[in-house]
């Protein structure tokens, strides 16, 4: 039975606050955007007529193509690194007893509560040439002279995976809770050893969580501009880097928008992998 | 027929300082269908995880056709479960779940392809062959699990408590089925429940087990008219227990004195003493309820009546308090038969068709006990 909106006003109000958030926080700035990065770019306005696709196709320029694959290419291992260690992690994680489960979460979402700009500056100070690292490493001995390891494409990963792993581990932990143990001891029963049982059961019902991970990190891996500007020197740009630049410093909007967009696009096409993903397991439409 | 193919011997295993199996031996003969039957926390389903290799006993070994499996990893054992929750990989489509065992055996694809269709047809699931499990009624999810683990040929079929999480219908007929592919299949299975009338109604031999004991080993029969203790008399069916009390012992009968009626019985298998307190056993569909004037029997009146179809069901509270429960066929010829609450009647039962057991030390209280002295305390 259907009850109007009258009868309901919280459900009414609800659904307004989502709808209008969506609307005018989300969908209209997009579009602000998508405007923006079709029409010409204007030293005084900034964006200005006629429209055109000039700024999309200065992102086929081979410096900015370099760019973005160099971006791509240090997403790429950072996203790479923090699935390697979130996923046993995660594993581990579903597997402890409740107690310790409650307190490994505890820990790994404590970071959250500081701002992640403060963060990256503290990594700052152990990574540099005499800073605690270094310092550590010298007096045990490993190092004669301190090692540069600020301003390096290791130091811009290494900052990368620290912010973002805990959003590999969360939807990881998420699917492995959901791994029921009769499931992989069927698997077993039925004569697979260790690794048949990973191959065949545990990666593909775990996969949507390895995509969703995928999804969280690859693509802000892509944009923290900060990590670079802090860790990174001026050779190792992300494409948030391009985009913050073109906006901030080169004032060209047309292009940073079509740099944006480009980012955007991306994402849905990951979104679109991971849905089918999930849509293979069962878990939309019957 | 007789011959056996796993054995069980002096089999410990403990949880955290809690004791789950206790020293217990079993036996299974190639070809029967042996249930476990008992409460849980019983043991019952570690037993069957030690047969399956997903537990591993503290203590004892585990043969299997003579061989010592008792290390054997699950996967290399000639056995297959079929699970409480079915257990079937949501990612593969029901055929490529029942092809998953054939799959691990690196069988050549013709072979897979028409031992799977064999077991669907088995179990009547051709036209479900594409489909994934969650497209899947709860019945038809179990017959894929059972096609699953007997399309392998397996020496042994273990089943969790299959057929719990079914309602009362399906699990008819379910229960019907299972027994029809065990005869079909000739493969020995070990079925868990703690549904002692499925016990009853399914098994070749019934083992009772409590507290990682076996309590008692027998067929359903045995088990249900020869109970070997108070808990499995209380377990399995209902059971009237009145107090007797040894008045005479001679050759092979005794008198017992049963609520101030004498009753000449024979002797049971245990010894007996002069005046000793002993258990008489009587179920439900024993007792006959008589006319107040009859000269048989133990005066009490109805307080409780229960209309069952077939059975007409009656509790029946004694002078002294006790409660008796009857359980009778419908006579239609019988005007006396329909009894109003508050009626007095009259309680007996025919010679013979009772059972005695010792008292035991530490008797668990039934559950109407068990109400009566939590009343009592407050």
């Amino acid at each position: 039975m259907m009850l109007s909106i009258k009868q309901q006003p919280f459900r009414a109000a609800v659904l307004v606050l989502v709808w209008g958030w969506l609307l005018f926080l989300v969908l209209a700035p997009n579009m602000l955007v998508v405007g923006a990065s079709v029409m010409t770019r204007d030293p005084s306005t900034f964006i200005a007529l006629p429209l055109n696709l000039d700024a999309y196709r200065q992102l086929f320029n081979p410096l900015y193509l370099e760019v973005f694959l160099h971006s791509l290419y240090m997403a790429a291992i950072t996203t790479l690194v923090c699935l390697l260690i979130g996923y046993p992690f995660a594993w581990a994680l579903s597997r402890v007893d409740k107690r310790q489960q409650m307190l490994l979460i505890f820990l790994l979402i404590v970071p959250f509560w500081t701002n992640s700009l403060v963060r990256t500056y503290a990594l700052k100070l152990i990574l540099a040439t005499n800073g605690l690292l270094n310092s550590a490493l010298i007096s045990l001995g490993v190092l004669d002279e301190p090692a540069q390891l600020l301003y390096t494409e290791g130091a811009v990963i290494v900052g990368l995976v620290y912010l973002l792993l805990p959003f590999m581990i969360l939807p990881l932990y998420s699917v492995f809770e959901d791994l029921r143990d009769d499931v992989l001891l069927a698997s077993h029963d039925l004569g697979a050893g260790r690794f048949a049982t990973f191959k065949n059961v545990i990666v593909p019902l775990t996969l949507p969580g390895v995509l969703a991970g995928v999804m969280l990190v690859l693509l802000p891996a892509m944009g923290l501009f900060f990590v670079p500007d802090i860790l990174g020197g001026s050779r190792n740009l992300l494409v948030g880097n391009v985009i913050k630049n073109q906006f901030l410093d080169a004032r060209n909007w047309p292009f940073g928008a079509a740099a944006s967009i480009v980012l955007t696009l991306t994402m849905a096409l990951l979104m679109f992998a991971h849905r089918l993903s999930k849509r293979r397991l069962g878990e939309e439409g019957a | 027929m007789t011959e056996t193919l796993l054995s069980l011997s002096d089999i410990s295993k403990q949880f955290d300082d809690k004791t789950v199996l206790d020293e217990l031996s079993l036996t299974i003969d190639d070809g029967e269908f042996i249930t476990l039957l008992g409460p849980s926390g019983c043991g019952k389903t570690t037993l069957l995880r030690m047969m399956a290799g997903f537990e591993l006993p503290d203590q004892g070994t585990v043969t299997l056709s003579g061989v010592d499996i008792t290390q054997t990893p699950p996967e290399n054992r000639p056995l297959n479960t079929v699970f409480q929750n079915y257990a079937l990989f949501p990612h593969m489509s029901v055929f490529d779940n029942v092809a998953y065992g054939l799959k691990m055996e690196k069988r050549p694809k013709a072979e897979i392809q028409e031992r799977v269709e064999e077991a669907l047809a088995m179990v009547q699931l051709e036209d479900f062959a594409k489909r994934k499990p969650h497209q899947l009624s709860g019945g038809q999810q179990q017959r894929v699990a059972i096609a699953r683990a007997v399309v392998k040929r397996p020496k042994m079929l273990l089943l969790d408590e299959p057929l719990s999480a079914l309602d009362y219908k399906l699990r008819r007929t379910m229960q019907v089925e299972l027994k029809r592919l065990q005869r079909e299949l000739g493969i020995t299975f070990v079925f868990v429940t703690h549904d002692q009338e499925e016990a009853l109604s399914m098994s070749d031999r019934i083992v009772v087990l409590k507290d990682g004991r076996i309590q008692q080993l027998g067929t359903p029969r045995e088990v249900y008219e020869r109970p070997a203790n108070v808990f499995t008399a209380r377990f399995v069916g209902q059971t009237n227990f009145f107090p007797g009390r040894v008045t005479k012992i001679e050759g092979e009968r005794i008198s017992v004195d049963v609520f101030g009626l004498n009753r000449d019985l024979s002797k049971p298998s245990f010894r007996v003493a002069m005046n000793q307190s002993l258990h008489v056993l009587l179920r439900p569909e024993d007792i006959r309820v008589l006319a107040p004037n009859d000269t048989e029997g133990v005066a009490g009146k109805i307080v409780e009546r229960n209309y069952k179809g077939s059975t007409l069901d009656s509790v029946i509270e004694l002078e002294d308090g006790s409660h008796v429960m009857a359980s009778e066929f419908f006579d239609e010829d019988d005007p006396a038969f329909d009894y109003s609450i508050g009626e007095r009647v009259r309680v007996s039962w025919v010679d013979g068709w009772e059972w005695l057991l010792a008292e035991e030390g530490d008797e668990p209280l039934t559950d109407e006990e068990e109400l009566a002295a939590d009343d009592a305390e407050h």
